[in-house]
């Protein structure tokens, strides 16, 4: 926490005349008004952005008014759409990926600062990077024609069956095991934020200063009390950014939820049917919606998805703000 | 602690956003600025593999560039409407009504069909026999079992087990699923009330697979399935095919002669602005799920000489073209079709003077 800023201006004493002034002046100048046109381009870029989807979706959401948020159905031939199929698909994908995602991520985080001996740490932090930069098609084609057929053939039977029955759990992995569908959507999901979560959760790890670290095992803490009383407590901060980040990824994901969502207009019980995220149903719709009423509700759900990300955003905001005031106290 | 707080959130929410926005990009097409007698195309992602082809070749023999972008058929109708390119494709048909609100016309180009495959454990290819009653009664959810009654009346001899049929739907918007739901829309009542035909449609059961080769893939992977595609896709994967009863109630092989029947039997000469779907068409030995690609010309195209080069290139494409056609599995237009359409680029096509532009 004791961080001295340090300023680096060791500009010759003796060269300082008006010319050169004037020339630091300008340079300065330039500087502030370039970085800020720079600053303002996101601005307007967000602004348009916001512009276009809310015209692009004003036919739709002025045709079905509230009810478009409240509805099931999604039907291109009579031309009534709904949003909530897609919304409900969007948070329980995510939800799902984030379940399993979380702790993996924290999991391989703690083993790489506090445990791994440093020549694997290396291997291991690559491969973790690398898994980051595999573009979302190839997830994509492995979920299809991988991850789909395994989990059917493997994963999926036995859910069914050791939950049959079970009141709650029975209804969530009722069958029949299609392969494809939300649950390994989630799962493929949880594959793609784990790189995210897990380098932002490292890195603000190795931001707690050994001293504190040191002190407790002095103390005679073991390494999950280290952990539990004095890392994740000093980064909680980091590690809720890092989360949201991958959060930020599952909900907007596009090309791998596709392949293996299903994309069903339908919100079944079971987590193991087919459903569709706000993201897949414009992918896979958008191309041949030719009349304006339907073009104009896929642009909606694009402006929904806009919103849910902003209120994550919002939310993680609000969290943020609650912790610091609390580690004030 | 400052540095999560301070660095973290401003990279955060801009990658919260690029994510945001990114799932929002939408496919354009833009013409190519090449050489100015290239032609620029747009449209049904059917169209694609065989306009590729046809490009290819027509390049070396005359020079003559095509630009294809298979940005599907709702994107091809958008891009021609708003004159970007020099024709769009759409496995769909526009009405006359349409067709002269935009200053358009349109002819057939090209011929593919869609086959039901199934995948049921000591069915051999063919051997399954459906009518278009069975198949929209499965698709609806009525027809739950393979050996149900309807069924078995129509494969006496065929062992069908009794497993639960899982259904395998195209997830995304094609002309594929036109085709197929236009076919089950006209032969079933209770199918056309409930669900309707169109390039999308809300499906009452089943699971959806991107692409062909998704519905293709799952098929596969799936006991006691049953799913679409087209011709091409059935035939290199080897899938076990179905066949079907036609209008004519005979049963009929997938196959060229039989789509060509189809397309034959149609009575284009009749149909305003050309508007035939060929699906449930006349004929004994016609194909029941048969569909063409629909190009479109703009009657008064900004740019005539352009669009000369589209027709010549069409042209081509229907003499010389027709064997790379079946190479691919498409099945190119009948002779009679294509005199149809040599006489309406005639009449219709006019540069500003009002010369044709075909002769």
């Amino acid at each position: 926490m004791n961080q001295v800023a340090s300023v680096a201006t060791s500009a010759p004493a003796n060269s300082i005349t008006a010319s050169a002034l004037r020339r630091h002046t300008l340079w300065d100048a330039v500087l502030k008004h370039g970085t800020r046109s720079a600053a303002i381009t996101v601005l307007l870029l967000l602004g348009g952005v916001i512009a276009t989807l809310v015209q692009g979706s004003w036919l739709s959401l002025s045709t079905f008014g509230p009810e478009f948020l409240t509805t099931e159905k999604w039907n291109p031939v009579s031309e009534e759409f709904g949003a909530l199929a897609p919304i409900y698909g969007t948070l329980l994908t995510s939800l799902i990926a984030m379940l399993i995602g979380i702790p993996i991520s924290i999991g391989i985080a703690i083993f790489l600062t506090e445990l791994c001996p440093p020549r694997l740490k290396r291997s291991i932090s690559t491969a973790i990077e690398l898994l980051a930069g595999i573009p979302s098609i190839i997830y994509g084609i492995w979920g299809l024609f991988v991850l789909a057929p395994f989990l059917q053939a493997h994963v999926q039977p036995v859910l069914i069956e050791v939950f049959a029955g079970v009141p709650v759990l029975g209804t969530m992995f009722a069958g029949p095991p299609y392969g494809i569908g939300i649950f390994t959507a989630g799962i493929i999901l949880s594959i793609m934020v784990l790189p995210y979560i897990t380098s932002v959760t490292r890195d603000v790890f190795e931001t707690v200063p050994p001293t504190l670290k040191e002190s407790a095992y002095a103390l005679g803490c073991t390494t999950w009390e280290v952990v539990r009383k004095i890392v994740l407590p000093f980064t909680s901060t980091g590690v809720i950014g890092g989360i949201m980040l991958g959060l930020g990824r599952a909900l907007g994901e596009t090309m791998a939820v596709t392949f293996v969502i299903g994309n069903a207009h339908k919100i079944a019980g079971s987590i193991l049917a087919p459903g569709t995220t706000i993201s897949a149903s414009i992918a896979n719709e958008f191309t041949e919606a030719e009349t304006a009423l339907y073009t104009s509700s896929l642009i909606s759900l694009g402006l929904l998805l806009f919103l849910i990300t902003f209120t994550v955003l919002a939310i993680a905001r609000l969290l943020l703000l609650r912790l610091q005031r609390q580690a004030g106290k | 602690m400052r540095f999560p707080r301070a660095a973290l959130l401003p990279s955060l929410i801009a990658s919260l956003l690029t994510i945001a926005a990114c799932s929002k990009s939408t496919p354009t097409a833009t013409e190519v600025a090449a050489g100015d007698k290239d032609i620029s195309g747009a449209g049904s992602t059917f169209f694609y593999p065989i306009a590729s082809k046809w490009a290819d070749t027509y390049k070396k023999e005359t020079g003559i560039g095509l630009n294809y972008q298979s940005i599907g058929s709702g994107g091809g109708i958008k891009q021609i409407k708003a004159k970007t390119v020099t024709f769009g494709a759409s496995d769909k048909p526009l009405s006359l009504d349409e067709l002269n609100e935009a200053g358009l016309i349109q002819f057939p180009a090209i011929i593919g069909g869609v086959i039901p495959v199934v995948n049921l454990e000591g069915v051999t290819p063919g051997q399954l026999v459906l009518d278009g009653k069975t198949l929209a009664a499965i698709f609806v959810g009525d027809i739950k079992k393979w050996d149900d009654a309807a069924i078995k009346a129509l494969n006496p001899d065929v062992k069908l087990p009794s497993a639960d049929i899982a259904i395998v739907h195209r997830s995304d918007g094609s002309g594929t699923t036109f085709l197929f739901t236009d076919y089950l829309s006209k032969v079933d009542e209770n199918w056309k009330g409930k669900v309707g035909a169109n390039s999308a449609v809300e499906w009452p059961t089943g699971i959806g697979a991107k692409g062909n080769e998704g519905v293709a893939g799952v098929v596969k992977q799936t006991a006691a399935s049953i799913g679409y595609v087209e011709y091409a896709y059935a035939k290199q994967n080897a899938m076990s095919h179905v066949r079907l009863t036609n209008k004519a109630g005979k049963v009929v092989e997938p196959g060229i002669a039989s789509f060509q029947a189809a397309a034959a039997n149609a009575d284009w000469a009749a149909a305003p602005g050309m508007n035939v779907v060929l699906t449930n068409a006349e004929g004994e030995t016609s194909w029941p799920i048969t569909g063409a690609v629909f190009v479109f010309f703009h009657k008064q195209p900004v740019k005539p000489e352009n669009l000369t080069s589209a027709i010549k290139f069409f042209d081509w494409a229907y003499g010389k073209g027709a064997a790379e056609a079946i190479a691919l599995d498409y099945v190119p237009m009948p002779d009679a079709v294509t005199a149809l359409v040599r006489q309406l680029w005639k009449d219709s096509l006019k540069d500003a003077a009002g010369q044709p532009l075909y002769r």
